[in-house]
């Protein structure tokens, strides 16, 4: 039983591909865990860094620094009464957010944290990716319509308009990325030599494409991966139903879209849904174009000094983030009823520094590098977010529908032929 | 890498799809109808993933679940009627057109008889790891006169859709 | 049981297209028809599907072009359904008959 067990660690091919099941379940609970994690540290980020754009404070009663803010939410949001609208039909009201929070959590089975660290690695990983993605749009028409008020539907069928819409764009861009991965060779922009390699559209496929290239997709045939990169950029912001997009879901001009009417733990699975769904659309566009667990500059920096200098990063990350903790308990004011909350972000800080410490010894230090560098790129990705809501205003429906259909359609399908274009040229 | 549980994942999956389609003959309400619909999509999707065609399984979730479901979604929240619902659900014709239907299924059941021994028991394991390479190179090969012509056929739906729909041409 | 063999997708794909048949011939309501005939083109699809994996990929192209031609077809069945909605509140195919003397 336990050689079962230990068989896998040290294979080279994700769970799913090796068969094994009882890993690919670990690998399912490890990701579902971590993506409910980062969905609660994702809720206090947005607010804190809101509030800082807006320079005021943000939560900063519920624990030191509002830390605590997303479990005191998610207790008041699971005590809260459910009320399900008189007339409203209830079995479609009660299956839409599970939709949309299937939807959204069924694209992580492909995403690739490293080289043998996905899930499963389907030879149609980006397909299946935009495939049950564009579910969730179903699980909106359906919240909107359930619950049989005009607020909600309006707000279903601009906001699935809208994902609709974006998704064209974004399957534009996507598909000029993986003609990108055909071309295997070293010269300039990593193209010329040999170029009679097949695509693929496998996820650990095209980032290993990317390392093959030397260039990260971003880089290659310049401006027109960085073209794509914007497409598809703009349309998953869009496709979230985020800043500056969010019409559908605004206070000021739709009570609050399709999830009116749901309260409590109902709406709580929306919010969960929806940023859920913001991390997995970071996270193909990490794998599409980023270079997806790679270190910056795994072909031209190499050698054994190069590697110890970036494998330092995870540990002094959480060194510096600890360091931040620490500032932040010397700033506390010094008065007895803040002793609680000052004991509590030292300990907070302690733990951080921990962490750190145990990210710089050898043998957690060579296998921490790609989940930390994905780690990384997404939480840009995911700041990128926040900067967004916080300074873009928002774009009215008809001008929204505008950009995506007559301006990001058109500009996605030129770097598509022009992409093939160079691919067959160059 | 050995496909799993087979027999388990055929029954339960084919199960899934004929009783979706029951449900959405069956249904007073066609927003049930669609949702039991989808269901029998994506179940029936995972049949062709265990057929070994990944890329068909794939385009069926995005056009068919993703986008034709969703077209009827709209069209339902735009024609449903309250009254319709309580009406009659079924036509005067109800039972000629079971019969029809039985008949058909008794064709069916004597060809099934006849021809089952035609095909061999087991089924061989294609690769599937080239599928979708080898599905581009037939599709942009040899079919690629009727590639156009579907692409051609989408843009007259489309622009038909679109003048038909409209309030005023 | 027996090893899943080719003819249980077969029979498989029958009942749906029985099923389907069963939806097109006794509903009042255009829009469940339209899904009928939508189950119906899936049978094909499963049996074009089953079919080319014991004789090549012809099938999967196949039934690539059917899936998009029902798209197509749900588009303009749908448009004609909206067009036909203004004129007459009504979505049961016994009242559209405008044309009976």
């Amino acid at each position: 039983m336990l050689d079962y067990i230990t068989s896998y660690l040290g294979s080279n091919t994700t769970p799913g591909q090796a068969g094994n099941v009882f890993w690919a379940l670990v690998y399912i609970m490890v990701v579902f865990g971590g993506i409910s994690v980062a969905v609660m540290a994702m809720n206090w980020l947005e607010r804190k860094a809101l509030a800082h754009f807006q320079i005021r404070l943000g939560p900063m009663r519920v624990g030191p620094h509002g830390l605590l803010q997303p479990i005191a939410d998610a207790i008041k949001l699971m005590t809260k009464e459910d009320i399900i609208p008189s007339e409203a039909d209830k079995f479609v009201f009660w299956i839409a957010p599970l939709i949309i929070l299937c939807a959204s959590f069924a694209v992580y089975i492909v995403i690739p944290f490293g080289p043998t660290h996905a899930i499963t690695d389907l030879n149609i990983g980006i397909l299946f990716m935009l495939g049950v993605s564009s579910l969730s749009v179903l699980g909106v028409v359906m919240a909107g319509w359930a619950s049989n008020s005009h607020y909600p539907l309006i707000g279903a069928l601009r906001s699935s308009a809208q994902m609709v819409s974006y998704e064209v764009a974004m399957g534009m861009a996507v598909v000029s990325a993986i003609l990108m991965t055909s071309l295997h060779g070293l010269g300039p922009y990593g193209v010329g030599v040999g170029t009679s390699g097949t695509g693929t559209l496998s996820m650990i496929g095209i980032v290993q494409a990317q390392y093959e290239q030397h260039v990260w997709f971003l880089f290659k045939f310049f401006p027109l991966g960085f073209i794509a990169f914007g497409i598809f950029a703009i349309a998953m912001v869009a496709e979230t139903n985020r800043a500056p997009f969010d019409l559908p879901e605004a206070e000021s001009e739709l009570t609050a879209g399709f999830h009116t009417e749901y309260s409590g733990l109902r709406w709580s699975l929306f919010m969960l849904g929806e940023y859920a769904a913001m991390i997995a659309v970071s996270s193909i566009a990490v794998t599409l174009w980023l270079g997806g667990w790679y270190r910056p500059f795994p072909n031209t920096l190499i050698g054994d000094t190069w590697d110890l200098v970036f494998s330092l990063f995870p540990g002094f990350t959480l060194l510096a983030l600890a360091a931040i903790a620490f500032v932040g308990v010397m700033r506390m004011p010094k008065h007895p009823y803040f002793r609680v909350q000052t004991i509590g972000l030292a300990g907070f800080g302690v733990v951080l520094g921990l962490i750190g410490l145990i990210l710089f010894a050898p043998p957690v230090r060579d296998r921490i590098q790609d989940i930390f560098w994905f780690v990384a790129k997404v939480a840009g990705f995911m700041y990128l977010y926040i900067w967004y809501r916080a300074t873009f205003p928002r774009y009215r429906f008809d001008q929204l529908m505008k950009v995506g259909w007559k301006v990001l359609l058109p500009i996605g399908i030129g770097v598509l032929i022009l992409t093939a274009i160079l691919g067959v040229v160059l | 890498m050995q496909p799993v549980a087979t027999t388990f994942f055929f029954y339960f999956l084919s199960g899934l799809t004929l009783l979706s389609g029951v449900v959405v003959i069956t249904r007073k309400n066609p927003v049930h109808s669609a949702l039991a619909l989808i269901f029998g999509l994506l179940a029936q999707a995972g049949l062709y993933l265990m057929l070994y065609a990944p890329f068909v399984a794939g385009v069926q979730i995005i056009l068919y679940a993703g986008g034709i479901m969703v077209l009827f979604l709209f069209v339902i929240m735009l024609v449903n009627l309250e009254r319709s619902q309580k009406e009659e659900q079924f036509n005067k014709q109800w039972l000629i057109g079971l019969l029809a239907a039985i008949a058909l299924g008794a064709l069916f059941i004597i060809v099934y008889v006849k021809g089952k021994s035609f095909f061999p028991v087991g089924m061989p394991q294609p690769i599937e790891s080239n599928n979708t390479q080898e599905i581009g190179v037939m599709l942009y090969g040899q079919y690629m006169f009727a590639f156009e012509i579907a692409s051609l056929l989408l843009l007259v739906a489309i622009i038909g859709a679109v003048v038909m729909a409209k309030k005023r041409i | 049981m027996a090893p899943i063999g080719t003819v249980h997708y077969l029979v498989v794909a029958a009942a749906l297209f029985i099923l389907g048949v069963i939806g097109v011939l006794t509903r009042r309501n255009v829009v469940i028809i339209l899904m009928s005939i939508e189950l119906i083109l899936n049978a094909v699809n499963l049996n074009l599907v089953a079919f080319s994996r014991i004789w090549g990929l012809h099938g999967q192209v196949f039934a690539i072009f059917v899936i998009t031609d029902a798209a197509a077809e749900a588009a303009v069945g749908l448009g004609i359904l909206i067009a036909f909605f203004r004129n007459k509140e009504t979505v049961n195919v016994d009242e559209i008959d405008l044309l009976k003397w």
